[in-house]
């Protein structure tokens, strides 16, 4: 019940556009992460702009809404910790849809004691809005662009 | 059972003579001092044994006896409370309670592990954590991380009653650990980062059914205030439903003011004491009223009530609007010191916001308000005729705005005390206190709130106090009449673990690398220390049995502590000395919950 609840969540929230995966994205290879500073960003070929440490408005958001909504979870600056893999890590094999749908629907973890759940943030506005900030920040921390802590914002 | 009957009879006399009845099981056991009753050893939060087998002389002998691993990887927070020939431990979640046999190594004689709904899980903000059970009248009771309250046959382990208390569905948790006063068991709630509005609820000992509850915000009527009786700063209120009108509209119904630490209860004034925590979000511009600054009653505050009715003698708010998340849950410890020639009945909390705060515990009055960690920058100090913080410019969150990164405010959100409860010696008349030193950058922005999902709003970065000695912990001795700190020993991370104190001379500690560390009391000097199987988050106690004294700790890293510290923290190098070259946690240690036992060689 609760998993077709999520997918359905999941749905509608791709339907609203907050996390959009144009139709060419659905066969999951991972795409290159090319950091082309002239092109736009879109999550799938350019998820971010990484300048000098200086990063996008987007990239930054998703550095403050990674440290408010994943962090107690998945560590400083996705390093991970002792309850919930790194995220520098997983967005190695991980793409844009991958990491997309764990976020909507969560997963149970069976580990030792299955005791660690990834939540759902369907319902989670704070997340599913910026889904590709969030997105983009981590590609950008897994690519190696970008430097744990606070990035600095490039101007507009 | 045996020798808890003897001493029994020795105590009752002493302990029941002039209070209010409190409660006749839990007062005995406690005078007891071979038991450890209670997590926080008494009702006033001593937290200090009268067993002086173990002392300065031989501390450093110390061997391990026997130890127990619970099966559980989490965070274990709270400690083993002993009664006779009985040890109960508790794990994070699944909260398995077990009843150990101290007659034979610790064979188990039952075990009790509740089916909970594994949804809980990410509800809980910072680690699954419990904080302990609590025994009274032959029964074990149990807070679960799913709302769950249960009353176990301390003896069979099987369930009484059991009432739900909450819904995690919005965010509510139980971590706290329950106290009993009579014939009422106090449950707190956890969840201040999903929008939770606090309250504490007792409930009958007999059958479990709910006597009062006390929000933290909203109408007087809710929150068992009386503006007319309810003091504050040692006056009536005067104003009504100030839980109301000091929030952005309905906020307040979404409020936080959790109530996720440790309760203290006083017999002879019959009233107990808590602290209420942050209000949600963390983003102070989302609280702010027609723009600026509002109290956000009552979060943030030490309530004093009466354990039969629920209505509020008195409270003080120690950080009005907060903008840092100085959470303010800390365990008020009740001591009998003397101040300016004096002996007074006080209060002592040594609150996230890194003031140790010293009140009147009849009436509220504030009597000494100060830094109990040198780097304590976001206010001046307290104003005393007031009681509000002086707050920096530089270091509010709010003047400095949302979206702006507000850089170098100590302490961080973790506070410079954060949950791990503090010992008072009456030998020495000082506290010893388990403290945190460590700096952040915050910057807010805004959040929507949806129910169940974090309401946090606020982003932040930490890194150990700078131009200090690097290291991210103290241990300290605190005089509270004086508010002066007497001693001050550097660890190289935060000092998470309750401390202990002996009539030995010896207080105790646990270190997040999973050190259990023997001090003078009267200098801090270093006596003893040993690597337990995994980082302390856990308390330390203390207990006697067959005629010997004994330690026992939980270890088992995790809680924020150790899931912040496990990757270490970034921040700049220079400054930190020699201790900040150890960065990261998990260079130290890994998860898992044992219970070690110490004791002296036979
Ligand atoms: C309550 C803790 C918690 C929070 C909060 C949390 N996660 Fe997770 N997350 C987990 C756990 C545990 C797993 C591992 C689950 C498994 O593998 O079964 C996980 C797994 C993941 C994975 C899959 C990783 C992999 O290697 O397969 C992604 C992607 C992820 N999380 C993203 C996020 C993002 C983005 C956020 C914030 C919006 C977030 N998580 C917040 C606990 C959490």
């Amino acid at each position: 019940m609760r998993s077709l609840l999520c997918r359905i969540a999941a749905a509608i929230a791709l339907v609203n556009g907050a996390a959009m995966i144009p139709a060419e994205a659905q066969e999951g290879t991972v795409p290159p992460a090319p950091n082309d500073l002239t092109a736009e960003i879109d999550p799938l070929d350019n998820p971010y702009h990484v300048d000098d440490g200086k990063v996008d408005r987007g990239t930054y958001n998703g550095y403050r809404r990674y440290h408010s909504s994943c962090h107690v979870c998945h560590g400083p600056d996705g390093l991970g910790s002792s309850f919930a893999p790194a995220l520098v890590e997983s967005l190695k094999s991980l793409d844009y849809v991958a990491f997309a749908e764990v976020v909507v629907n969560g997963r149970q973890a069976q580990g030792a004691t299955g005791n660690s759940v990834m939540p759902s943030f369907a319902f989670d506005p704070n997340v599913m809005e910026y889904m590709n900030d969030i997105y983009g920040y981590l590609k950008a921390r897994t690519d190696g662009a970008l430097d744990r802590g606070r990035p600095q914002r490039l101007p507009k | 059972m045996q020798l808890y009957r003897l001493a029994l009879v020795a105590v009752t006399a002493t302990a029941i003579a002039g209070g209010v009845a409190a409660n006749e099981d839990v007062i005995n056991m406690q005078s007891d001092p071979s038991n450890w009753a209670m997590q926080l050893g008494n009702y006033q939060g001593h937290r200090y044994s009268q067993l002086d087998q173990i002392d300065t002389g031989n501390v450093g002998d110390l061997q391990v006896k026997w130890t127990f691993s619970t099966g559980v990887l989490r965070g274990h927070e709270g400690g083993p409370i002993v009664v006779g020939d009985t040890m109960y431990i508790h794990t994070p979640v699944p909260n398995i309670v077990y009843a150990l046999d101290l007659n034979d190594n610790g064979r188990i004689i039952w075990s009790y592990e509740p089916r909970q709904d594994p949804s809980v899980i990410p509800v809980m903000c910072c680690d699954t954590v419990n904080r302990g059970v609590a025994v009274a009248d032959g029964k074990v009771f149990l807070a679960q991380a799913d709302n769950t309250v249960v009353a176990l046959d301390a003896k069979t382990g099987e369930p009484i009653w059991s009432v739900k208390n909450g819904d995690h569905a919005r965010g509510e948790t139980l971590t706290a650990a329950p106290v009993v006063v009579r014939d009422k068991v106090f449950i707190g709630i956890s969840g201040g980062e999903f929008g939770v509005r606090g309250s504490l609820t007792a409930y009958n000992t007999n059958d479990g059914s709910r006597v009062w509850r006390a929000y933290s915000t909203g109408p007087d009527s809710e929150a068992l205030i009386d503006p007319n009786k309810t003091m504050m700063m040692g006056k009536p209120i005067g104003e009504a439903d100030l839980g109301v009108s000091t929030w952005n509209g309905d906020e307040w119904k979404i409020g936080g003011g959790t109530t996720w630490g440790w309760y203290t209860y006083d017999p002879d004034l019959d009233l107990i004491y808590y602290g209420t925590g942050n209000p949600g979000t963390w983003n102070p511009a989302q609280r702010a009223l027609n723009g600026e600054r509002v109290d956000n009653k009552w979060s943030m505050s030490i309530f004093a009530r009466d354990p039969d009715t629920g209505l509020a003698k008195w409270v003080y708010q120690k950080t009005p609007f907060d903008e840092w998340d100085y959470d303010g849950i800390n365990e008020n410890i009740l001591a009998d010191i003397e101040i300016g020639g004096q002996m007074r009945k006080v209060l002592v909390n040594f609150d996230r916001n890194g003031f140790g705060y010293t009140l009147d515990r009849e009436t509220g009055e504030l009597l000494v308000a100060e830094k109990f960690d040198p780097t304590v920058n976001w206010a001046s100090h307290v104003d005393m005729a007031t009681g509000r913080p002086v707050v920096l410019d530089q270091y509010s969150t709010f003047v400095q705005g949302e979206d702006v990164n507000t850089e170098g405010v100590c302490p961080a959100a973790l506070g410079s005390k954060d949950q791990q409860p503090a010992s008072f010696s009456p030998d020495t008349g000082l506290f010893y206190v388990p403290t945190n030193h460590i700096c952040m950058d915050y910057e807010p922005f805004a959040v929507s709130y949806s129910s169940g999902q974090p309401y946090i709003g606020a982003t932040l970065s930490m890194f150990p106090a700078p131009n200090s000695h690097g290291g991210m912990g103290n241990f300290i001795a605190w005089d509270a009449a004086k508010g002066e700190i007497v001693w001050s020993k550097p660890e190289p991370f935060a000092v998470w673990s309750g401390a202990l104190t002996t009539a030995g001379g010896v207080a105790f500690y646990g270190t997040l690398e999973g050190y259990v560390v023997g001090v003078d009391m009267e200098d801090g000097e270093e006596l003893y220390r040993f690597k337990t199987p995994s980082g302390i988050i856990g308390n330390i106690n203390t207990y006697e049995h067959n005629g010997q004294q004994y330690i026992g700790v939980l270890s088992g890293v995790g809680g924020w502590a150790g899931i912040g510290l496990a990757a270490g923290l970034t921040g700049d190098s220079e400054g930190l000395g020699a201790v900040g070259a150890h960065k990261a946690l998990g260079d130290y240690t890994r998860l898992g919950g044992v219970l070690t036992v110490f004791g002296l060689p036979n």
